[in-house]
């Protein structure tokens, strides 16, 4: 494949050349005491020396130790934010309805033309991208908006460096070094007090674009660099999800362990709101006032609301101990069954992003120790 | 005919109202679509009942309210309550707490002309009522959504769970999360828009609990943020302090 080493000069102009060639760029940033994703123009919006410290339900930005005075770029991991935001919005208009004359005239929503360069992506975040594709496009019946919006995609990933206490990408064998599907991806060097960048190309798009860069040729010792990163980010990895966690859960369904659960737990849903692959979603008819036309309009749901699981009569899923179950279950037994992988990549978001700091590992732990 | 829509108050600040007025462009539209047989803040004109659609906002606070709302009641088909006042006793329900007869004597030099209930109470506590929109004050796009539902006989899209799906649908960073700053969120409505969150602050609770809240579990994660237990027993004491989930878990930290 083609690589090479690019400064953050070289960096800009990657940036520079994916908004000429008509990519609306996205990458992260600073906003809010967090690392979000938002509109990249410049090298300078990126959250330069910050690190993320992430624990259950807490997350605080701080200034990084500077190695050999340079001021890491991708010090970071993830953040509330996730690619799902783009391309599986929180909500979107289906389609619009119409009286005309005795009969409906329906319309599909305006095909919007999106064309999005991710900056940034993690290989947690390109495994969870694999798994919605699975999900969105994958089967029988195509998401056409969702489909659009992923042809359109061009992908920067980068390979993390560090991992955060919340990860466990590992166990979940998605991380931390990039693989799959993507254009291009960025490793983060910093040996010596030099700061560059390897860039190695995933797609011939990829390898078109950095072609055009301002690169230097890669050296074995960039390349010997990157892995030894990569190994030391492994090692880093706090926590783990215990392996046989589908067969565990398999055989739990009557654990008592989910009643501790539903003591803690809010069911507030932030947990499948933050989660890069949970997918659900519930339709809404927002017709006009006077009857004569109705647009559908498809909006994120979560397993943790009642309506979710409403049928005729009332909802089958009333305890939050059933709702938990339901959601953990899914992710990582019945999708295996389902679409053919755990639903987890181990991205540490809902351990993060729960308010009060569930730990979908330490659950698992626990239920096997209920068992025992 | 036009479906009779009228508007009704009772203690409260006239707030709720307010956001119909507010509606603008959308009340021309409504203007045409409703006959607005009685809403005082907006016009002396009014006409006689039965109405289709009765609005209630305020919490019953006197026994002449007491008498007027089953009027109401007897008057409407459909009766829709607005606001925290009218759906959980508003503010004024803090003397639901307190001695009458002190919180008189605090606060009027001569409280003999007081005619008052002791309690502020919610309207379903006195009649039955068809849904109950939430907030201090409402959203006018839920109100609008309201009467759209019912003008086309279906169910209102108005949610039920937790504000912190409104911080995720916006992409607002929890505030709870990344400053240990409390946070009602997880135990409150949705459908204000996501104000406080959005401007980094905790949400205050104006649309009342949510769906079956886990108030407890919150309460906890407050305790271990740093909040101690006087603080936690007002925290729940705001618009929506009679609701029952906010009332019984701010009496668990008496
Ligand atoms: S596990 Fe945490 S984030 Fe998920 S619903 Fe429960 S309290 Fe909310
Ligand atoms: S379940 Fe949690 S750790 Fe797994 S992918 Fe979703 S948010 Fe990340
Ligand atoms: S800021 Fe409050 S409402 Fe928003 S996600 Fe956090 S806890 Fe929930």
């Amino acid at each position: 494949m083609l690589q090479c080493i690019l400064d953050t000069g070289g960096l800009q102009a990657l940036i520079t050349a994916l908004w000429e060639s008509g990519h609306q760029v996205l990458g992260p940033q600073v906003r809010d005491d967090a690392v979000v994703y938002a509109r990249l123009r410049e090298v300078a919006q990126l959250p330069a020396g910050i690190v993320d410290e992430q624990e259950g339900g807490r997350y605080r930005l701080h200034r990084t130790v500077i190695p050999e005075g340079v001021r890491p770029l991708f010090a970071h991991v993830v953040g509330p934010h996730s690619w799902k935001r783009f391309l599986h919005p929180p909500q979107e208009p289906l389609w619009r309805v119409e009286m005309d004359g005795q009969g409906l005239a329906i319309q599909p929503a305006e095909a919007k033309e999106a064309r999005y360069a991710f900056f940034g992506v993690r290989a947690c975040e390109l495994a969870a991208m694999a798994i919605q594709d699975r999900v969105l496009k994958g089967g029988e019946h195509v998401d056409s908006a969702y489909l659009r919006r992923r042809q359109g995609l061009f992908t920067v990933a980068v390979n993390c460096t560090r991992a955060a206490d919340t990860c466990f990408c590992v166990s979940m064998e998605s991380g931390p070094a990039v693989k799959g599907d993507f254009d291009l991806q960025l490793t983060e060097l910093t040996a010596g007090g030099e700061h560059r960048f390897l860039l190695e190309a995933g797609s011939e798009a990829g390898e078109k674009l950095l072609e055009r860069l301002p690169g230097r040729a890669a050296e074995q010792a960039a390349l010997d660099e990157k892995a030894a990163l990569l190994a030391a980010t492994a090692r880093q990895m706090k926590r783990a999800m215990p392996a046989g966690a589908a067969e565990l859960l398999a055989d739990s369904l009557d654990s008592s362990h989910w009643e501790s659960v539903a003591a803690r737990c809010l069911h507030c849903g932030n947990c499948t709101s933050v989660c890069p692959t949970c997918f659900c979603t519930r339709t809404e008819e927002r017709s006009a006032l006077d009857g004569r036309s109705s647009e559908r309009w498809r909006l994120q749901d979560s397993c943790f609301n009642e309506g979710f699981s409403y049928i005729h009569g009332g909802a089958l899923r009333r305890s939050a101990a059933a709702r938990y179950r339901q959601w953990i279950t899914h992710k990582l037994l019945h999708w295996r069954e389902q679409f053919g992988s755990a639903g987890c990549t181990g991205c540490g978001r809902c351990i993060t992003w729960c308010p009060v700091g569930i730990d979908i590992t330490e659950e698992v732990h626990r239920l096997a120790e209920a068992k025992a | 005919m036009k479906p009779k829509l009228a508007v009704w108050k009772f203690s409260s600040c006239d707030g709720c109202q307010l956001s119909l007025l507010d509606c603008e462009e959308e009340l021309l539209q409504l203007a045409g679509a409703v006959q607005i047989a009685h809403f005082l803040e907006a016009s002396r004109a009014t006409r006689p009942g039965p109405y289709d659609l009765s609005l209630v906002e305020g919490s019953i606070s006197t026994a002449r309210e007491q008498a007027q709302i089953r009027w109401i009641r007897e008057q409407s088909r459909q009766l829709v309550t607005i606001g925290a006042c009218a759906t959980a006793g508003g503010i004024q329900a803090l003397r639901n707490l307190l001695d009458f007869d002190e919180v008189q004597q605090q606060v009027y030099p001569q409280p003999d002309f007081i005619d008052s209930l002791a309690t502020a109470t919610p309207v379903s506590d006195h009649v039955k009522v068809d849904f109950e929109l939430r907030g201090c004050p409402i959203d006018k796009g839920q109100l609008l959504e309201l009467i759209n539902a019912f003008l086309n006989a279906r169910r209102p899209n108005i949610p039920a769970w937790s504000q912190c799906q409104e911080c995720k649908a916006a992409g607002t960073v929890c505030v709870m999360v990344s400053r240990g700053e409390p946070c009602l969120g997880p135990v409150t409505q949705a459908g204000c828009g996501n104000r406080c969150p959005a401007v980094g602050r905790g949400c205050y609770g104006c649309f009342g609990p949510a769906e079956r809240p886990n108030a407890a579990a919150l309460s906890r994660r407050l305790q271990e943020l740093g909040m101690d237990p006087a603080s936690l027993q007002r925290y729940y004491r705001l618009f929506n302090a009679n609701a029952p989930a906010f009332r019984e878990e701010s009496a668990r930290h008496e």
